[in-house]
């Protein structure tokens, strides 16, 4: 009876393939998980704390829909310090629930039926599925591990047709961990021009380079602002994943596009989130964004233990510059990225997530999260090895 | 003291007993580059022990904790120092700080049991001539030290899995 109610857009697209090893992880105490996709840090006290005095002195009321001013315009001022990109808090800025929450509205706010979307891949399992909501329809561009999972202009470009519309762009990755130099963004910047695509930029884990690589912001380069949305988020750099605030930046028809589907959808994001969040930058501009530095650096220790673990291991993987995420090759073990989850959770109760649950260019690859306390990190490196001695 | 060091202290307080290899791993840096920067850390007095964090509590070991405010006459020429010095001899005292506010010298004593304590504060502590009070607080529990909570289950609340 269900088919004749639910809607054969929705019904088409297929439950994220991570679902199955939640369901199989809960069920094992003395499991490992290398498969959560946040920090490990709690967000920092003076977030926290900002947000209960904003509900001891009564503030629960809605929002408006944009999201409060102090915060969009600390947010203006923190995207031009750190990205080098100018955004107007008065109609430029739109206060989400969360980046994906932004991404969601971006979509439905550009796409019509039978847009084609540019989606590079292994990507974040949801540009596919809310492209597909929308009526568009996504098109893989495959990056390769041997180009460190970087978008080469010239395979982006062959995938263009007539119908091709946006082009999704997520640096660093999640789940690879690569970055994208700033030559080959103005490459695919280029392709964006010569084409006249709309670019929406997830950068929710720009803050997170390792060894002094700076992502640069696509909206900064020369010709792109006007067409491109960025998009980023308060999860990854502040450790604030549960407040569920992002926010989406692009000239102001793109916005107002956005804010209308968000003013009928969600009203706003709840005031203590955008409290602690407005609380988050302020604090960051004051002390030279001390948390960050600290989480970050703290990631970055484990980051190359992670990549010597695999080394040891024989587990080929390029060395990721951001994001916490690492992408080892597990193709020689000849078993598929889904078998070898499944047995490494069976065998040795360690979580990982396969990479083809971030499209087809992911399979023969895991995801590996490395925010997560080192002696857990060892002792997952442990068993990981040890699997690899069983196959 | 440069970056390196500070990683490596940081490293060190969280864990002192992690392994050179992996802390030469964690900050990308050679064995003996590292091992030379503790050595120079330890040399420099900056790391001055490597101790354990316990929960005597669950050692099953008798011991009464105390702090101890202490009002004392500063020494001409010496000021605090030559009290501070006096009174951290004694071997009762695990901590002591010089402290702005009501009281001058705050005083961490353990003792095996509360007779002991009692008697380190009315007989040794008390009749120093530069000591013109003191005020004394029982540890009851303890709940969280340099960074440490006792009875944190330690449970990770993130999910197992999440995009």
């Amino acid at each position: 009876m269900s088919e004749r109610f639910i809607n054969p857009a929705i019904a088409a697209v297929p439950p994220s393939a991570i679902r199955k090893f939640f369901d199989t992880a809960s069920t094992l105490k003395d499991a490992i998980s290398l498969g959560v996709g946040e920090p490990d840090f709690v967000t920092p006290f003076p977030m926290r704390n900002a947000a209960i005095d904003s509900l001891l002195d009564g503030e629960t009321q809605y929002t408006t829909n944009y999201g409060i001013m102090p915060l969009r315009e600390e947010i203006s001022r923190y995207l031009m310090e750190r990205f080098h990109v100018g955004y107007d808090p008065r109609n430029e800025i739109l206060v989400t629930v969360g980046a994906s929450e932004a991404i969601d509205i971006a979509l439905r706010a550009i796409l019509s039926p039978g847009d084609e979307v540019l989606i590079p891949e292994p990507c974040y399992i949801s540009y596919q599925a809310c492209t597909r909501f929308t009526g568009g329809v996504p098109v893989q561009v495959h990056t390769l591990a041997e180009n460190a999972f970087e978008l080469d202009a010239g395979d982006l470009e062959a995938c263009v047709t007539k119908r091709s519309k946006v082009l999704i762009l997520s640096y660093p990755s999640n789940p690879t961990g690569a970055v994208l130099p700033r030559e080959k963004l103005e490459a695919v910047a280029r392709v964006a021009i010569k084409h006249n695509l709309f670019v929406i930029c997830d950068e929710i884990y720009s803050e997170l380079t390792y060894d002094g690589f700076t992502q640069a912001s696509m909206a900064s380069l020369p010709g792109m602002w006007e067409r491109t949305m960025t998009i980023s988020g308060f999860s990854k750099a502040f450790a604030m994943t549960g407040f569920r605030l992002g926010y989406l930046c692009a000239p102001k028809p793109y916005v107002s596009a956005a804010a209308k589907i968000h003013q009928y959808t969600i009203m706003c994001a709840s005031r203590q989130s955008q409290v602690a969040a407005w609380y988050a930058l302020k604090r960051g501009r004051e002390t030279g964004y001390e948390d960050i530095s600290r989480m970050r650096e703290s990631y970055n220790q484990r980051r190359r233990l992670m990549l010597k673990a695999f080394g040891d291991m024989g587990l080929e993987c390029f060395e990721p510059k951001g994001a916490f995420y690492m992408f080892p090759s597990i193709m020689k073990t000849g078993l598929s990225s889904d078998a070898f989850c499944d047995r490494l959770l069976q065998e040795k109760a360690v979580i990982c997530v396969p990479g083809s649950a971030f499209g087809d260019s992911g399979e023969g690859h895991i995801r590996c999260c490395y925010a997560t306390g080192t002696d857990k990190l060892q002792e997952a490196f442990e068993r990981i090895a040890a699997f690899l001695g069983t196959i | 003291m440069n970056g390196v060091k500070q990683q490596i202290l940081e490293i060190l307080s969280n864990d002192c007993r992690t392994p050179l290899e992996q802390i030469a791993t964690m900050t990308g840096l050679g064995l003996v580059e590292v091992a030379q920067c503790i050595d120079e850390l330890e040399k420099d007095q900056i790391i001055l022990r490597y101790r354990p964090i316990i929960n005597w509590d669950k050692a099953e070991r008798q011991r009464v904790e105390a702090m101890i405010e202490v009002k004392v006459t500063p020494q001409r020429d010496f000021g605090f120092d030559a009290v501070a010095k006096r009174i951290y001899r004694f071997s009762e005292v695990k901590s002591l700080y010089l402290m702005s506010g009501n009281y001058d010298l705050l005083i961490l004593v353990e003792a095996p049991t509360l007779k002991e304590l009692a008697q380190f504060v009315s007989e040794r502590l008390s009749p120093l001539e530069t000591v013109t009070g003191t005020a004394t607080s029982f540890v009851l529990k303890r709940y969280k030290q340099d960074g440490v909570v006792f009875e944190d289950s330690g449970e990770d609340t993130r999910l197992a899995v999440s995009p």
